[in-house]
C-alpha cells in the first residue's frame, strides 16, 4: 500500500496549480470564492482558457483529442482547480454526452461533436427528466417519430440545467411504445436552435434562473443525430450514469468551502468572541471535516481500483458528497446569525455585494443553503442512490 | 388540564382560516411581498376589523386582554396562512412592551391605534456591531446615538420602540422613524418578511419618550420578549403543519413507478418523522405559552430552540419529498420551507 502520489503525479499537480494561478481570471475566481452568481461568460471564458491549453478535455482518451489523463490525474486536476476557485466545468458535454458519443456514436458524430465540445464551441444540456418521469425515468413520454431522414420530436423535458445557454441537448426520446418501456427509448442529439423548441425558465427558491423547461413542438432532427441504434437509448443512458467520474463527490470544492468557512468563523463574533471559539460550532465544523476526510480516502480507494467500469461506489460518493455540501452551506448560514436573513438577488454580484446590510460575505449564504437543497435531489436522488446500493451491493 | 379551545377561540381561528382561504391567497401574498411597502394595507385593515390586532391589547386600551393561551390558535392560523404583515412586531412585541413598560398615558397614546390598525410598531433591540444605542440626557429629554440591526418589520413601523442603555438601566424609547437623525434601511428577508437596519445620530427625544419614566425596563422587556417567543412558537406550528399537509398531498398524488410515491416505505417513514416533529413542536408551543405567563424565561427559550430545530428539519424533509418541485419558487411549499428554516434566526433576535 502506498497512499502517496508518485513523482510524476506531484509534478502534474504543480503544473496544474501553477497554470491555474496564472490563468484563472481574478474576477471569476472572486465570484467562486465569494459565492457570487456566475454568468455564462464567466464559465465560457475559463473553459476557453482550458481549451486553449488542451486541458478542457484532458480527461478524454488521446484518440479523441484528450490528454489521456489517468484517474489520479483527473482527480488532481479537479482538486487543484477547485481549491483555487475555478468554476466547476459545465459537465453536460464534457463528462456526460462525450463518453456516450465515444462509446456508441458514429464516426461523424465523434468527429463533429467531440471536436466542438473539446474546443468549447457548443454548450450542451441534458434532456432526461420530464414532468411525469423523474426517478422513474423510463416512463418518459417525449416522442420521436421517424419521417424519412428525420425524426419529428414532440414533448417536454424539465429541470434542464443552464438550458437557456445551450446550443445542443442530448435527449432520451420514445421511439416505440410497443416494447417494454425501457426498450422503446432512443438517444438523440438535438440542436437547441431548431424551430419548434421553446425554453421556459423555472425560478428556484433562491430566486435564481438555473433550470428550465424545454418544449418540443414538431422539432425535426436529422437521423444522423441518433446515437447508436434506435431503441437502445436506455442502455446508453445507464452507461452515462455509470460513467460519472469521481468528481461527483466534489471533494476539492468542499475542502475549499470548509477553509472559507473557518476563516469567516474567525471573523464572526458570538457573544463577543470569535465564532470559531464556540466549542459547539467548532465541533460541527470538525464533524463535517471528518466526513470529508473519509470521503476523500474513499475516492482514493475508488481511483486505485480503476480499470474496471465505475460501479455502485459512485452512489456512495454521490450520497456522502452531497450531504457534506449541504452540511457546509448550513454551517455557513448559521455562522451568519441574523445577517443570514436579509435577501436581495441584486446582492449576488461582485458589485452588488457591498449593498447588503451585513458583511458582504453574508449576503448569499441563506440563498445558497436553499439552492443546495437540490443536490440530494438531482442526478438520481439520494433515495434512488440508496436503492442502487441496496440492490447491487447488498443484494436486498 | 384542558388543551381544547374555547368557543370564542375556535370562532376566531375559523374566521382567520376563512380570511386566508378567501382574501389572502398565495398569489396575493406574493404581490404584497413584492410591493415597496412590504405589507398589505387591505389585509391589515381586515385583521383590525376581525379584532385580531386588538386581541392581545389590555381591555383598558381598546383590547380584549388576550393571554398567551388565546394567542396560540391565532398565531398558529397566521403561520398556516404564512402572513407577511407585521403582526408579531406590532401587536405582540411592540404593544406588549408598551403595555408592560409604559405609563398609562403612554399606553393610552399608542395602544388604541394598534387595535385600530393605524399604528404599526417595531422593537429595535439588537445593537449594530460596534455601535450600541445609547440614550443620554439632553436637557429635560433624551438624545439617541448608535445603530440597530435586523429589526423585524423596522421599515414598516410608524413608531419604533428602541431599546437602549440609559441612566437607571435598560430603557425603551418611542421614536418616530421620520425624526431627524433616524435612518432606516428597509430590506426583504429571504423568508418573505421585512427587516431593517436603523441608525440613530443625535436623535432628540422628549422626556416622555422613555417608556415608564426613568425606571429600568429590563423585566418588562423580558416578559414582552417571552410572550413574543411563545407566539412565534405557535406561528411555527402553523407553518410546520401546513408544510406537512402540502407534502402529504404531494406524495399521495405524485406517481412514479406506477404508484403514488407515498407508497414507498422510505418516504413514509420520513413523513412520519415530520408528523412527529409537528406534534412535538405543538406540545412545546403549549409549554411556551404556559411558561411565558409564569415568567419562566429559561423554559420559554428552550421551547424556542426546540421548535426552531423541528421547523428546520421538517423544511429539509418537505423539500426532499417534493423532489425537483420542492426547489421551485412557484410552489407554496418552498415558501413555507423558507419561513420554517429561518425561524431560528428570528427567535435569536428575541433573546
Amino acid at each position: 500500500m502506498d497512499l502517496n502520489y508518485t513523482a510524476e503525479e506531484l509534478a502534474f499537480r504543480d503544473e496544474v496549480r501553477k497554470f491555474t494561478k496564472a490563468k484563472l481570471p481574478k474576477d471569476i475566481q472572486r465570484k467562486v470564492l465569494e459565492h457570487r452568481r456566475l454568468e455564462k461568460d464567466d464559465m465560457v471564458r475559463w473553459q476557453d482558457i482550458l481549451a486553449k491549453k488542451g486541458w478542457l478535455a484532458g480527461h478524454w482518451p488521446k484518440q479523441f483529442g484528450g490528454q489521456g489523463w489517468s484517474p489520479v490525474q483527473i482527480h488532481i486536476f479537479d482538486e487543484e482547480t477547485a481549491a483555487l476557485g475555478a468554476p466547476r466545468l459545465v459537465p453536460f458535454g464534457l463528462n456526460m454526452v462525450a463518453p456516450v458519443i465515444m462509446a456508441f456514436g458514429s464516426p461523424w458524430q465523434q468527429e463533429h461533436y467531440l471536436t466542438r465540445i473539446r474546443e468549447n464551441k457548443d454548450w450542451w444540456c441534458q434532456g432526461y427528466s420530464e414532468p411525469g418521469a423523474g426517478s422513474d425515468l423510463a416512463s418518459l413520454k417525449t416522442r420521436a417519430v421517424r419521417e424519412g431522414d428525420h425524426y419529428v420530436v414532440n414533448g417536454q423535458k424539465t429541470w434542464t440545467t443552464l438550458g437557456q445557454y445551450a446550443d445542443m441537448i442530448f435527449c432520451l426520446v420514445r421511439t416505440s411504445t410497443e416494447a417494454r418501456k425501457q426498450e422503446g427509448i432512443s438517444f438523440l442529439l438535438i440542436d437547441m436552435h431548431s424551430p419548434g423548441i421553446t425554453v421556459r425558465p423555472i425560478i428556484t427558491l433562491d430566486e435564481e434562473h438555473e433550470v428550465n423547461e424545454v418544449f418540443f413542438d414538431n422539432v425535426r432532427v436529422p437521423v444522423q443525430n441518433l446515437v447508436g441504434e434506435e431503441g437502445k437509448g436506455w442502455t446508453y443512458a445507464k452507461y452515462l450514469l455509470g460513467h460519472e467520474r469521481t468528481g461527483i463527490a466534489g471533494v476539492g470544492a468542499s475542502k475549499r468551502e470548509l477553509a472559507t468557512l473557518k476563516s469567516i468563523a474567525k471573523k464572526q463574533k458570538r457573544d463577543g468572541k470569535p465564532l470559531i471559539k464556540d466549542p459547539l460550532f467548532a465541533q460541527r465544523i470538525a464533524d463535517v471535516e471528518l466526513e470529508l476526510q473519509a470521503l476523500e480516502m474513499t475516492v482514493m480507494r475508488v481511483l486505485a481500483n480503476r480499470g474496471k467500469a465505475p460501479g455502485p461506489e459512485a452512489s456512495i460518493l454521490k450520497i456522502k458528497g452531497t450531504e457534506i455540501q449541504q452540511a457546509i452551506t448550513e454551517l455557513f448560514m448559521d455562522a451568519m446569525g441574523d445577517y443570514a436573513l436579509p435577501f436581495d438577488p441584486e446582492w449576488n454580484t461582485l458589485d452588488g455585494a457591498g449593498d447588503a446590510p451585513g458583511p458582504a460575505y453574508a449576503a448569499p449564504m441563506a440563498a445558497r443553503y436553499f439552492n443546495y437543497r437540490k443536490v440530494t435531489i438531482y442526478g438520481g436522488s439520494n433515495e434512488i442512490q440508496r436503492n442502487i446500493i441496496a440492490q447491487m451491493v447488498l443484494g436486498l | 388540564m384542558n388543551f381544547s379551545l374555547t368557543e370564542e377561540q375556535q370562532l376566531l381561528a375559523d374566521s382567520l382560516a376563512r380570511f386566508f382561504e378567501r382574501d389572502y391567497t398565495f398569489e396575493k401574498r406574493r404581490a404584497i411581498q413584492g410591493s415597496p411597502e412590504g405589507y398589505g394595507r387591505a389585509a391589515w385593515a381586515q385583521l383590525a376589523e376581525m379584532g385580531i390586532l386588538a386581541l392581545p391589547l389590555p381591555a383598558a386600551h381598546g383590547g380584549f386582554g388576550g393571554g398567551a393561551g388565546d394567542l396560540l390558535p391565532v398565531m398558529k392560523a397566521l403561520g398556516a396562512g404564512l402572513l407577511v404583515e407585521p403582526y408579531l412586531a406590532t401587536a405582540i412585541l411592540g404593544a406588549g412592551l408598551v403595555a408592560r413598560a409604559g405609563t398609562e398615558a403612554q399606553a393610552a397614546a399608542i395602544l388604541p391605534g394598534v387595535g385600530e390598525g393605524k399604528t404599526l410598531l417595531a422593537v429595535a433591540h439588537r445593537d449594530a456591531d460596534g455601535a450600541p444605542v445609547k440614550a443620554t440626557r439632553d436637557g429635560a429629554g433624551w438624545k439617541l446615538d448608535g445603530g440597530k440591526r435586523v429589526v423585524l418589520h423596522g421599515g414598516q413601523a410608524t413608531t419604533l420602540v428602541v431599546v437602549a442603555a440609559a441612566e437607571g438601566g435598560a430603557g425603551a424609547f418611542l421614536v418616530d422613524p421620520a425624526a431627524a437623525g433616524v435612518t432606516v434601511r428597509d430590506y426583504r428577508t429571504i423568508d418573505g418578511l421585512r427587516g431593517a437596519d436603523i441608525a440613530f445620530a443625535g436623535v432628540r427625544l422628549p422626556a416622555d419618550a422613555r417608556l415608564g419614566g426613568d425606571a429600568d425596563a429590563g423585566a418588562a422587556l423580558r416578559a414582552a420578549f417571552d410572550h413574543a417567543i411563545a407566539a412565534l412558537c405557535a406561528e411555527a406550528v402553523g407553518v410546520i403543519e401546513q408544510l406537512n399537509t402540502l407534502t402529504l398531498d404531494y406524495i399521495k398524488t405524485r406517481q412514479q413507478f406506477g404508484q403514488p410515491i407515498g407508497r414507498f416505505q422510505v418516504l413514509q417513514h420520513r413523513a412520519v418523522d415530520m408528523f412527529i416533529a409537528a406534534e412535538q413542536a405543538k406540545s412545546m408551543a403549549y409549554l411556551a405559552a404556559m411558561r411565558a405567563e409564569a415568567g419562566d424565561s429559561v423554559a420559554v427559550a428552550g421551547a424556542a430552540r426546540y421548535v426552531a430545530k423541528q421547523a428546520r428539519q421538517v423544511a429539509k424533509d418537505a423539500i426532499q419529498l417534493h423532489g425537483g418541485m420542492g426547489v421551485t419558487n412557484e410552489l407554496p411549499a418552498a415558501h413555507y420551507a423558507k419561513r420554517a428554516t429561518m425561524l431560528g434566526f428570528w427567535f435569536a433576535q428575541l433573546v
